[in-house]
């Protein structure tokens, strides 16, 4: 969190009047997502990392989704400011949510 | 039929997980890793039957899903069983899952197109039901050694997951 402190600064020094984006990372482990509830901007990134032997993926009912191969990540960059409530397909009882506000 | 092999295996987890059973009754860890490594090689031969017979892209895309994750428990299982020195051990069990997987192959053998489909979904869903009741009342709890007991856990979640899945599969091929 601190390290957000200097690019805000900085920002403000240069008169970007436009925070930093950030990347937020989501742990999976044994099948759960965590942090299971994220809060973020539009133009952050979340990148999960899947500590798993197993692929999973991040999917929104009827909207986006990500496909996160075993022992590796994957990143999405959020467009839009929503309330986001995503499972795995592959495991359904794997739940998260991203909400995302406006910059 | 299928109702039949499930309520046989029903019965047959009720009775070793039955609160009159001696302690010495007890699954033993050699015999645990042997019924959670075979129920997960029975899955896969169940999939593999589901992609040699099934055109149906759910249906095919559900059974690479269980033959990806199965495999990977298992490479799990057997990386554990080598590190702990276990020798996975035969057992009533083990005996018992292979016999009523063989009979269910027999008879999804003879049905093709929908009717393989609808079969084998709803096969699976009761197969993941079954194998989760018997980790949760019996192997799970059952398991002395912890790291045995982390890999049950996980693969408890990977198996609930797959139910669901099944499930979702089932109610879109209504």
């Amino acid at each position: 969190m601190s390290q957000r402190y200097p690019w805000i600064a900085l920002a403000l020094a240069i008169g970007a009047g436009q925070a930093r984006a950030d990347t937020i990372q989501v742990t999976i482990d044994k099948l759960v997502f965590s942090p299971a509830v994220v809060e973020a901007k539009v133009g952050d990134t979340i990148v999960w990392v899947n500590k798993d032997a197993f692929a999973h993926t991040a999917t929104v009912k009827g909207g986006w989704e990500v496909m996160i191969p075993p022992k590796k990540s994957a990143s999405l960059t959020l467009k839009t400011a929503e309330t986001a409530d995503y499972f795995c397909r592959f495991h359904p009882n794997m739940k998260g949510r991203l909400v995302v506000a406006s910059r | 039929m299928l109702i039949r092999s499930t309520a046989t295996l029903a019965a047959l987890f009720l009775f070793d997980a039955a609160p009159q059973v001696q302690a010495a009754d007890k699954p033993t860890d050699p015999q645990i890793a042997h019924i959670a490594y075979t129920a997960g090689v029975l899955d896969v031969e169940a999939a593999k039957q589901a992609l040699k017979k099934s055109k149906n892209k759910e249906v095919i895309d559900f059974a690479k899903d269980m033959v990806r994750d199965h495999e990977a428990v298992n490479v799990q299982a057997l990386d554990l069983v080598k590190k702990l020195k276990v020798t996975p051990e035969d057992n009533a069990t083990s005996k018992a899952l292979t016999k009523a997987a063989a009979e269910e192959r027999a008879k999804l053998a003879k049905l093709k197109g929908a009717a393989f489909d609808k079969a084998y979904v709803d096969n699976e869903v009761a197969y993941h039901k079954q194998v989760n009741g018997a980790l949760e009342t019996l192997l799970i709890p059952s398991a002395s050694n912890a790291e045995l007991k982390g890999l049950l856990e996980t693969g408890l979640k990977i198996f609930q997951g797959h139910e669901q899945h099944a499930e979702h599969v089932a109610g879109m091929l209504k």
